[in-house]
């Protein structure tokens, strides 16, 4: 019961994770990318982590996989939201279909160079 | 079983890794392969994940936090690096 759950679980983590780096590569836009690769590698983690705490079944082991879990459930939505602000502000162009840009005009007045430039 | 489901498992990862890695090559600007490395370090701590539950040896779990923790600073670093300089 345990090896049917756990391949069950292990099969659905890595079908994630390859979707994650399907939409790597397959979006059009850094922000879009950053979107498809934070959420469904979080997902496919959690799922592999899961399967993996079945499978060891022991004390030591399950503390490992979930200050693991714990932490990139943590770390990886600000890892995100870092990057995107970076390449926000680095001028990165947006995707062409791109149809609301709410913080064109706030962050034009904020933008780093034009801080440094006044 | 399991051993088949495992190795199906690592496949398909091994794959996502690839199709990651295309990415990191590929990227137009240096954004793009922030994104990528950050996903090469999640599927990496995800293969050391399955492999140590797959052989049963759980030392090799705190490889993965490492490698979990050396990923978020890395992408840190550069994104802070991108935010002060020249994108390309």
């Amino acid at each position: 019961m345990t090896d049917i759950i756990t391949a069950f679980v292990w099969l659905a983590g890595a079908v994630f994770a390859l979707l994650a780096a399907v939409g790597v590569l397959r979006m059009p836009d850094v922000f879009t990318r950053m979107q498809a690769s934070t959420k469904a590698s979080t997902l496919g983690l959690g799922c592999l982590l899961v399967g993996a705490a079945l499978q060891l079944g022991d004390l030591a082991s399950f503390i490992r996989l979930a200050s693991i879990g714990a932490f990139v459930l943590l770390t990886n939505p600000v890892a995100g939201h870092v990057i995107a602000r970076a390449a926000y502000y680095a001028d990165v162009s947006l995707w062409k279909g791109t149809i609301l840009d709410e913080r064109r005009e706030h962050a034009r007045a904020a933008t780093p160079s034009n801080r440094t430039a006044e | 079983m399991l051993d088949i489901v495992a190795q199906i498992t690592l496949a398909i990862l091994g794959l996502a890794l690839l199709i990651a890695f295309i990415r990191m090559v590929k990227g137009p600007t240096l954004p793009d392969r922030i994104v990528a490395m950050d996903l090469l370090g999640m599927l990496v701590v995800g293969l050391i994940v399955v492999l140590a539950g797959w052989s049963g040896v759980h030392a090799t779990l705190d490889a993965a936090i490492v490698i979990a923790l050396i990923g978020f600073l890395g992408t840190v670093a550069y994104a802070t690096y991108v935010e002060r300089g020249d994108p390309q």
